[in-house]
């Protein structure tokens, strides 16, 4: 408990002295005290066991969450004192305490272990992000917040409304009902049918929309294209994977009340479908900001297919989580690096970015191998295992729809960032004054070397934190 | 207490259909507001008490949905210089049929499904199912065929109320899951939402989302 406290106030401690904080050019230092507290919150919280009898409790998919959210936030905040020093023309008090609560927020769902405190913390984060894709002030990114919000919400509600129909499921097993995650697993058996395959439904549907799974994406391109690089990396490495880990923990529900197949049916239709969207939207995107947030669809995708899938999958699924953050980290960091330099973010007028931003250029160019699913890096593994799942179920068609939408998507992808990476500089670039700095390049580059490092040799700590997240979600590895 | 409750639902329902088939954006607020009033008198009616939960919950609604949100919605409306029509993008004729095919649905639905014990004797559990469902429908179709900043937040509210409706059944079982859901859903739709319909008025001296378009592929 005292752990949990710590660590979900700490950050919000931390934003409420950086909005006090009178001076825009020094504030964002408190972005790195409020990562390295964390960092230091999460190492305690991880070293211990959890009394899983609280509201506030780590559940093993919630430790690897936990873990990925802080090392990312780590890197993110880093990576902010050099962006936010680029970007001195703009006041960066909201943003600076909105990115810290965000965090909080984060930390707060990998802590809840209640059904109705979970819808909270998933709510709170709709509500801390919101500023930060507005802090370019324009229309157009006043049209992505207010289209993040509209469909934030609406998933909120129908995730609410599953959370009471499930209740409802829960109550019919008799007494007063705990939504405690452990007596709904203990329970489970007992609950009635219909009530909670209606809930499991709206459930996925309303996390899933946080997720972006499709066709309740839509306000991902939007969001990611619009937001600053690194609000990208800890939507598409952090925000979503905390959506991910609620439709874990209820998968599980499932799973105990003997129901796995019917939650499995959905989410793979649901990981299939968002692979295809992707892959399909993927194709000629001019917008490379836009473009990763396909790769987000498609990589959410993945995870619901591995977890649909079950067994093999589950792991898989865990896995993919942590090598999709990290690698997602990398392609937006540098990709807002570019996007810097060159004032643009549209194929047509970005070209070269090897010769005129060497560092952000390749980074880009790695990620765009990593995030493929090419080895050596992490996705690869993780992408196989789950492939690996489907073959071992005979599930022949799943399998041949997954590997067809990752060749789509790889084929769409290369046709975006090859020519931005490549070539010359067009006559027609008129370049800002924005030039790679240590502080844009390190934290990136940092990242694109845990993915290699999870892809070749996985440290043996991580191994078990996955194996004992997908033991515990409803896999056997 | 059951006629009574029974009786709320059924204006409820009749809101729906009147909000599918309404053009004024004025007219709309005030029966959204309308709906907000009467449920808000639902937990007192179904728990037979005034307790400190029934309180929080009717109360909370009671001045959010009666008196805020009209008001920010009403000033939005005065203070912007736009059409004070809705401009649906599906008619009103066939909305309200739409809204009425829903609303058999959900009643269909509502005898499919088990009850609970101490409601399955009566009507009223079915009922606020069968209520419960077509509003949630009601509050879809108006968010998506509304093109107005305006009324998506109205069609949000109207979502918010269906989802009050089938929370109200489970106060006593679940309190904190619908006090705490009930109420951080309408914080939203004030704080947030009236927000950013600020700023979107001063961006583009119009709230209508059909500005909203330049991000698309």
């Amino acid at each position: 408990m005292t752990a949990a406290i710590v660590s979900i106030l700490l950050p919000v401690l931390v934003a409420a002295v950086a909005f006090l904080w009178p001076s825009d050019r020094t504030r964002p230092a408190w972005l790195v005290v409020g990562a390295a507290g964390h960092g230091a919150a999460t190492a305690w919280a991880l070293s211990r066991p959890s009394d899983m009898t609280q509201w506030l409790a780590l559940d093993p998919p919630g430790r690897l969450v936990l873990g990925l959210v802080s090392l990312l936030f780590a890197l993110c905040s880093v990576y902010g004192l050099g962006y936010l020093r680029a970007r001195a023309d703009r006041p960066n008090r909201i943003f600076c305490s909105a990115i810290l609560l965000f965090l909080g927020t984060m930390t707060f769902i990998t802590w809840t272990h209640h059904l109705g405190l979970m819808w909270v913390a998933i709510e709170a984060t709709t509500l801390a992000s919101a500023p930060l894709l507005y802090f370019n002030r324009n229309p157009r990114s006043l049209e992505a917040t207010w289209k993040y919000l509209m469909v934030g919400s609406v998933g909120i509600a129908l995730a609410l409304l599953g959370s009471l129909f499930l209740g409802y499921a829960a109550a019919q097993a008799g007494g007063a009902p705990s939504l405690l995650f452990e007596d709904l697993f203990a329970n489970a058996a007992g609950f009635s049918k219909p009530w909670l395959h209606a809930g499991f439904v709206l459930l996925a549907v309303g996390y899933g929309t946080k997720m972006g799974l499709a066709p309740m994406h839509t306000w991902k391109p939007d969001a990611y294209g619009e937001a600053p690089g690194l609000v990208g990396a800890l939507l598409a490495g952090g925000m979503t994977n905390c959506a991910f880990l609620a439709i874990a923990r209820v998968y599980r529900v499932m799973c105990a009340a003997g129901d796995a197949a019917f939650a499995g049916r959905i989410l793979v239709i649901l990981g299939l479908l968002s692979m295809g969207v992707a892959g399909v939207f993927m194709v000629r995107q001019r917008d490379f900001k836009r473009m990763l947030a396909y790769s987000s669809v498609e990589h959410m995708g993945i995870l619901v297919l591995g977890l649909g899938l079950g067994g093999l999958g589950v792991f898989g699924a865990m896995l993919h989580m942590i090598n999709n953050g990290v690698v997602k980290g990398v392609m937006f960091m540098s990709a807002g690096n570019i996007h810097r330099v060159y004032g643009s973010k549209l194929t047509g007028e970005v070209s070269g970015a090897i010769r005129v931003t060497p560092w952000s250029g390749a980074l880009l160019l790695a990620g765009f191998i990593a995030v493929t699913g090419s080895p050596p890096f992490g996705p690869f593994v993780s992408e196989f295992t789950i492939l690996n799942a489907a073959f071992e179920q005979h599930r022949y068609l799943v399998a041949s729809g997954m590997l067809l939408f990752l060749l789509v998507v790889f084929i769409g992808m290369g046709t975006t960032v090859l020519p931005v990476v490549q070539g010359d500089p067009g006559p027609d670039t008129r370049l800002t004054e924005h030039r790679d700095g240590p502080l844009t390049i390190w934290p990136p580059f940092l990242l694109l070397i845990a993915s290699l490092v999870m892809g070749v040799f996985m440290p043996a700590p991580i191994r078990d934190l996955v194996r004992e997240a997908a033991d515990y979600v409803g896999g056997v590895p | 207490m059951q006629p009574a409750a029974d009786a709320i639902l059924v204006i409820v329902l009749l809101i729906n259909l009147f909000v599918l088939g309404a053009s004024r954006l004025r007219t709309i607020i005030y029966a959204v507001a309308a709906q907000g009033v009467i449920l808000s008198l639902l937990p007192t009616l179904v728990h037979g008490g005034f307790g400190v939960r029934e309180a929080v919950v009717s109360v909370g609604a009671l001045v959010l949905k009666g008196v805020t949100i009209p008001r920010m919605l009403l000033r939005a409306l005065a203070d912007l210089p736009i059409r004070r029509e809705v401009e649906p993008l599906v008619g009103f004729k066939s909305s309200m049929l739409l809204g009425a095919i829903g609303t058999a649905a959900s009643i269909y639905i509502s005898t499919k499904l088990p009850m609970l014990e101490a409601d399955a004797g009566g009507v009223a559990g079915r009922m606020f199912v069968a209520a419960s469902f077509s509003t949630v429908l009601t509050g879809f179709l108006l968010l998506t065929t509304r093109m107005k900043a305006i009324t998506q937040v109205l069609g949000y509210l109207v979502l918010e109320n269906g989802i009050y409706i089938f929370g109200v059944l489970l106060l006593q079982a679940t309190p904190f899951l619908v006090e705490v859901g009930v109420l951080l859903d309408l914080f939203v739709a004030i704080f947030v939402m009236g927000i950013i319909i600020n700023h979107i008025s001063r961006a583009f001296t119009s709230i209508s989302t059909e500005h909203l378009s330049a991000l698309k592929d």
